[in-house]
């Protein structure tokens, strides 16, 4: 049964179909962000429209399927495609268009955040949504529908689209807006690359009349303050993000610091064309003044153990406590990138890596379900070392992970041996979110399971989704090591 | 053409993923049986179709329930040379990655003290040398870019000293030693393990033409044996152990005195 399976397609008459052109000079390993797994692809780098049709032609011809990559800041594997083609798409990044009046501005897919708000900030504008590292790029941004501090106010970037073209696998290039193409416009959006070619993407910007921010910052003794301080701000501020403290027990479960912040109000800074310059912005390349940012890594590695991170966990809290409600002012930069403070911190994580799991729960059982969620990586002994706490609001994208309630982002650190142990706590986990409503994030996933996706999403969406998938990609050229992980047996 | 299917993967899970060349039978088989059973997905290599499907499917329905074939046979003369990068990159890309190559295919003709046969000579430097070049540099040259992987093969403790047995079949051993023993230097700061196994006498087919043979082993013992270097990642192994000692013994015998012994 089995050999007539294999012995069909493995037979040696099939074996002359790899066309000279899957070039072995492209063949390049490939990591994740999180770097807990490597696989090897034939990476194509193009440059123009026609070159990213090439690329799907090659595809096409060689009977390989394609992945999409934009920064490959996805923590886990939505951007890879192991023994396939990878197409780079950094190198399409020209801003095509940019209105300072209206703030509209048009990009080519791989034109970074980091790209973008140094070309707009002078103006008096900023993008409205950031993720936490600017190196990711608009097309993988919106193939991923990403969030920032803002999402309970602003939702996911999708909702400041106002228009993309799109190149399906066959070549041809569809503009969707929400009233042209919508269908695909809410599928595409969030729809991880699978749908088509981003090649360009109209969005709108945000109004900013500082270069600052008004942050505050305060400590809060547990996960039920961590909520409370959430639904007392929420309203009134236009970030909030809060930090865990995942070590504590007890009563003190959930403590942790929490950041908001607000735009500056018109006229309230003083020299807006000032502090609006990109020099003002600019991190300085040392820590404390001295410690090169660069290698600031290699100190954190003999920290990233659990103890270690409990003590740097614990002096952080400690930290915010001793200083009581901070006020102070902060870049955009300084305020939102946080991530790019200290480069390649995750090289700390050692070689291992770290994967990322982030449930998102409605409000109503999230304190419940997060409490759960923390007790139990405390009882199985694996704690997170970074845990990051955020609320969301919903969306009317197809594949969102959008909804009314909160986030917990969570990094652990893997090891060979403790990679099996993650894995079963990651299903003890999607038992809990399951259990409370929650859904999941493609760009953040290393652990989901085709049936725990079927479970969240529901059978619908999946069927409306595959439906537009053979619609865009009959022959399922466009693929990722994610889609077939989640959605090969689905 | 319709796309080539990619084997799901799980980030935290892995499947290990091995090519053994040279799987019909012998420690080649005995190999692709316990890494089958232990986890590997591997892809079997062999000239001799019937004996390698048969082996596959022997050990696809013996898998537990739902792990999928673990087992997959590629038929292959390994001194067709021309065909090996085309095949394994189709290999790779059917099993998802590589992690590890295991090169045992061997030829060993019978040979009496006087013969000097090219024909015979030619088929144990192909297969034994060339042979191994040509699918080792594809995997070296992978294992390189990907800064991982682990490189086997079969070469024997007959590639230590020449020998009145066996002029070409010691050649292509001593010949095989120092390509890997190359290949390590170049990649071992990548990342890359080589692992060069030097089996004494196993119960094979290559058996049937030697001389005298003592502390023969079982193919499935030499086999395991390899599967532990393998996970400790060794550089030389002697298969059994004991014979690393006959090997330093025999390394190190003068010319004058190997000149008049008679094995």
């Amino acid at each position: 049964m089995i050999s007539e399976e294999y012995g069909t397609s493995h037979s040696s008459k099939n074996l002359t179909h790899i066309p000279e052109t899957l070039s072995l000079d492209h063949l390049e390993a490939v990591e994740p962000w999180g770097r807990a797994s490597t696989s090897v692809s034939y990476v194509y780098r193009p440059v123009t429209e026609e070159q990213v049709a090439q690329g799907l032609e090659l595809a096409r011809q060689s009977g390989r399927s394609i992945g999409l990559r934009g920064g490959g800041n996805s923590y886990g594997d939505a951007a890879m495609n192991g023994e396939n083609i990878l197409l780079d798409m950094r190198r399409m990044n020209r801003i095509l268009d940019w209105d300072p009046q209206t703030g509209i501005v048009r990009v080519e897919p791989g034109v970074t955040l980091a790209q973008l708000w140094q070309y707009i900030l002078e103006d008096g504008w900023w993008p409205p949504i950031v993720t936490g590292t600017s190196m990711t790029t608009i097309g993988g941004c919106a193939a991923m529908n990403v969030h920032g501090k803002n999402a309970y106010q602003k939702g996911p970037i999708g909702d400041h689209i106002l228009e993309f073209d799109l190149m399906l696998p066959s070549g041809e290039v569809l503009t969707c807006s929400r009233e042209e193409n919508s269908d695909l416009f809410f599928a595409a959006i969030g729809g991880f690359g699978m749908l088509g070619v981003f090649t360009t993407l109209t969005l709108r910007m945000k109004r900013v009349y500082s270069g600052y921010l008004d942050v505050y910052s305060q400590a809060e003794p547990d996960l039920g303050g961590m909520f409370d301080y959430f639904n007392q701000y929420m309203d009134s501020s236009d970030y909030i993000v809060g930090w865990i403290d995942s070590f504590a027990k007890g009563s003190a479960l959930g403590r942790g610091d929490v950041h908001r912040a607000n735009y500056v109000p018109p006229g309230a800074d003083p020299a807006p064309s000032q502090s609006l310059r990109l020099e003002n912005q600019h991190l300085s390349p040392n820590m404390f003044g001295v410690v090169p940012r660069s290698i600031v890594w290699l100190f954190m590695r003999p920290m990233t153990n659990n103890l270690g991170t409990s003590f740097v966990n614990f002096g952080k809290y400690l930290a915010g406590q001793v200083t009581g409600t901070k006020r102070y002012q902060q870049t955009h930069v300084a305020f939102h990138f946080l991530l790019d403070y200290v480069p390649n911190w995750k090289l700390g994580y050692g070689p291992g890596g770290l994967i990322q799991y982030q449930p998102f729960i409605p409000k109503e059982t999230a304190h419940d379900a997060f409490a759960d969620i923390l007790r139990l990586c405390q009882r199985r002994g694996i704690p997170n070392y970074l845990t990051v706490f955020k609320r969301h609001r919903p969306d009317d994208f197809l594949m969102t992970h959008g909804l009314d309630g909160f986030s917990m982002a969570m990094d652990f650190r893997v090891t060979d041996q403790r990679r099996p142990q993650i894995a079963s706590l990651a299903r003890e986990m999607d038992e809990i979110v399951l259990a409370a409503g929650g859904r999941f994030y493609f760009a953040k996933d290393s652990t989901l399971r085709p049936s725990v996706v079927q479970a969240y999403l529901g059978s619908e969406t999946i069927a409306k989704f595959k439906a537009m998938k053979r619609r865009c990609d009959p022959d399922e050229l466009l693929q990722t090591d994610l889609w077939r992980r989640l959605f090969s047996e689905l | 053409m319709p796309v080539q299917k990619t084997p799901a993967a799980r980030p935290l899970e892995p499947r290990p993923r091995a090519i053994i060349v040279g799987a019909s039978s012998g420690i080649g088989a005995a190999l692709l049986r316990r890494l089958a059973f232990s986890g590997y997905s591997v892809a079997g290599v062999a000239r001799r179709e019937k004996e390698l499907r048969e082996l596959c499917e022997a050990i696809n329905t013996n898998l537990p329930p739902g792990s999928g074939p673990a087992a997959l046979p590629y038929v292959h003369d390994v001194t067709d040379f021309e065909a090996v990068p085309q095949l394994f990159q189709q290999i790779v890309g059917d099993l998802g990655g590589l992690d590890l190559i295991v090169f045992a295919a061997g030829a060993q003709p019978a040979m009496d003290l006087h013969e000097y046969s090219f024909e015979k000579d030619e088929v144990v430097i192909n297969t034994n040398l060339l042979g191994a070049i040509a699918w080792l540099n594809q995997a070296a040259m992978r294992f390189d870019r990907a800064r991982r992987g682990q490189i086997v093969a079969i070469s024997s403790i007959a590639g230590e000293r020449g020998r009145v047995a066996g002029p070409v079949y010691n050649s292509s051993k001593a010949g095989l030693n120092t390509y890997l023993e190359a290949l390590r230097n170049r990649l071992s700061k990548r990342g890359v393990t080589v692992t060069t196994i030097k089996p004494g006498f196993v119960e094979t087919r290559l058996l049937e033409n030697a001389a005298k043979t003592f502390w023969v082993i079982s193919p499935e013992e030499a086999a395991a044996q390899i599967q532990a270097a393998i996970r400790d990642r060794k550089q030389t192994v002697y298969v059994p152990g004991r014979w690393a000692a006959v090997g330093m013994i025999i390394r190190h015998v003068p010319s004058f005195v190997f000149r008049r012994l008679s094995f």
